[in-house]
């Protein structure tokens, strides 16, 4: 008994990578160590599997067809959006909005919410660290509604300036629209705090969940956000889906985003009356098959366990950044107190660009460059960072051959 | 006096030096002394007009023309694209725009440069070709018709 309860408190690492085929390739003749995983995570077999066999047993047009491959088909594809309400803790499962991705999402809120409800002289809080995705859409409906923008500042460690962004809120913010973790540093926001701080100021909150969803426990109705968006390809899903939660009300309140099938009721040349939620903002035939195996994603994550992923992350992040803090010239870039699974750093007199295809020729996958963070990187005076990106497949062993790469990578360039 | 080797013949040289290596780091072992061998651009080159897009480093290229060929100088901050500009410039540098406009460069690939190099990076390669390319292309037009 105790020693079945010792074994489940900790992630069988092992028995995880044997379902990610494509963890066991070579690359340059040697193993895979794939290490990029806040770009897009690898994909368990029962994933792949759930769209071969979509497409192998009931491939179907949705809601529409009455025959038996469209009503399992049907079927499948609104299971997820119940797997999804459960997985954020939603109130109803009409909240949740398939689209193409988080991008997709935020571009979704910016369109519809935005260009209802911003008007001249109203001001949108981002933050220093936002990934361009969720900077360009509100850049786009600043300008067009002759709005502002505002950024809240970081300090050094590449934590969110909170005095600053009290400062920030007033009666003219709209909206806070903040990244709960972010890609390129790995700071791990207080979205709470400043969730009830843009309410009591009257602004409503989106969060941008593209890397906070496959590491932390998500509850929209305890974080009281008004709109969260993720990815389904970060949590081991397939690309090419997203999720926009929003609140009821909003959505209900919102303008449509694109027009078609799906999402009406009735159409005539005179006048058409739209769908009702969740359907009104999912115009089109929409990525079917997957959209299926998302479920079976979050279903894999959820069987996992998350507390048991993120310490067996949480123990490889500490132990990765004792190990890269003793190569000489190396500096970590974020170092936030609250931080998850991204280590971002930079040697001094090497371009990660070179540390980045070195590291390649030793078969490890990291990401080099500004990763979509232009103004984050200008914030440390930095052309961009050679950043290891953590999954729950990852070893101590592949830290190890990271280390051993850039210990290669540093003698050859200097 | 020895007549200045082809386009062709420098590639030439360049594939068979780079038959000798056995492995992928005894290239990049070569591609980096390169690199660090590539005299340093003057200061007053490295302007944003000079840099050369679609690199994910920074690279500044500048180009003369004298007695009817074209000459290159470039540097970057990231060693083992200098060590490509060097081999590059190795190989256009020095000749008639014509002969620069007509190089197939296939050594880039015969040394398999752009199998190895990811496409996002081989494409920063292909930008400074390109760019080099278009240097020629302005020197036979502004000097074909005087």
């Amino acid at each position: 008994m105790i020693e079945a309860a010792t074994i489940s408190t900790s992630l069988d690492v092992h028995a995880i990578r044997e379902q990610f085929p494509v963890l066991t390739r070579k690359v340059k003749g040697r193993p895979l160590v794939y290490l990029d995983n806040a770009a897009t995570s690898q994909k368990p077999q029962a994933v792949i599997d759930a769209i071969v066999h979509y497409y192998s047993h009931y491939n179907a047009n949705i809601h529409r067809g009455i025959h038996t491959l469209a009503e399992e088909a049907t079927a499948a594809f609104e299971e997820t959006r119940d797997a999804v309400q459960h997985f954020l803790n939603a109130a109803s499962r009409e909240e949740i909005i398939f689209t193409r991705g988080a991008t997709e999402g935020i571009n979704l809120v910016a369109y519809a919410w935005g260009r209802k409800n911003i008007h001249a002289g109203d001001e949108i809080i981002i933050s220093t660290m936002e990934h361009h995705s969720n900077i360009v859409p509100w850049q786009v409906l600043c300008q067009e509604k002759g709005a502002s923008l505002k950024v809240i500042p970081i300090n050094d460690l590449g934590e969110l300036m909170l005095d600053e962004y009290e400062k920030l809120l007033g009666p003219k913010t709209r909206l806070v629209s903040i990244v709960h973790v972010s890609n390129a540093l790995g700071t791990l926001n207080p979205v709470g705090k400043i969730i009830s701080l843009a309410h009591q100021a009257g602004a409503l909150v989106l969060v941008d969940g593209a890397q906070s969803s496959v590491h932390l426990d998500i509850d929209v109705r305890a974080l009281d956000c008004d709109f969260f968006v993720f990815s389904s390809h970060k949590i081991y899903g397939p690309t090419g889906v997203g999720v926009l939660y929003g609140k009821r009300e909003l959505l209900d309140s919102m303008a449509i985003f694109q027009g078609g099938g799906e999402m009406i009721k009735e159409v005539s040349f005179e006048k058409t009356t739209f769908n009702d939620l969740p359907y009104k903002f999912e115009a089109g035939t929409p990525n079917i098959a997957d959209t299926i195996a998302l479920k079976t994603a979050l279903d894999f994550v959820e069987q996992t366990g998350k507390e048991k992923i993120r310490k067996h992350e949480a123990s490889l992040l500490a132990y990765a950044t004792d190990q890269l803090e003793q190569l000489p010239g190396l500096k970590i870039i974020g170092t936030a107190r609250e931080k998850i699974s991204v280590i971002s750093f930079v040697i001094e007199h090497i371009h990660p660009q070179d540390l980045g295809i070195l590291l390649d020729n030793r078969g490890i996958a990291v990401r080099t460059g500004h990763h979509c963070a232009e103004p984050l990187m200008r914030r440390f005076g930095i052309p961009g960072t050679t950043r290891a990106s953590l999954a729950m497949y990852n070893t101590k062993e592949e830290i190890d051959e990271l280390i051993s790469g850039l210990q290669k990578a540093i003698n050859m360039l200097s | 006096m020895s007549e200045k080797a082809s386009i062709q013949e420098i590639e030439r040289d360049i594939v068979e030096e780079f038959a000798l290596f056995d492995s992928w780091d005894d290239k990049y072992e070569y591609i980096i002394d390169l690199g660090k061998k590539l005299p340093p651009l003057e200061e007053q080159y490295k302007t944003d007009v000079n840099k050369v897009r679609g690199c994910q480093s920074t690279v500044w290229l500048v180009s003369d023309y004298r007695e009817g060929k074209v000459f290159y100088k470039a540097e970057s901050d990231a060693m083992i694209i200098k060590g490509l500009i060097s081999m590059l410039i190795r190989v256009l540098s020095g000749h008639s725009p014509d002969e620069i406009i007509e190089a197939r460069l296939d050594f880039i690939q015969e040394i398999g440069m752009t199998s190895h190099l990811a496409q996002t990076r081989s494409n920063g390669l292909l930008a400074m070709v390109k760019q080099m390319k278009n240097f020629a292309l302005v020197y036979k037009l502004k000097y074909a018709a005087a």
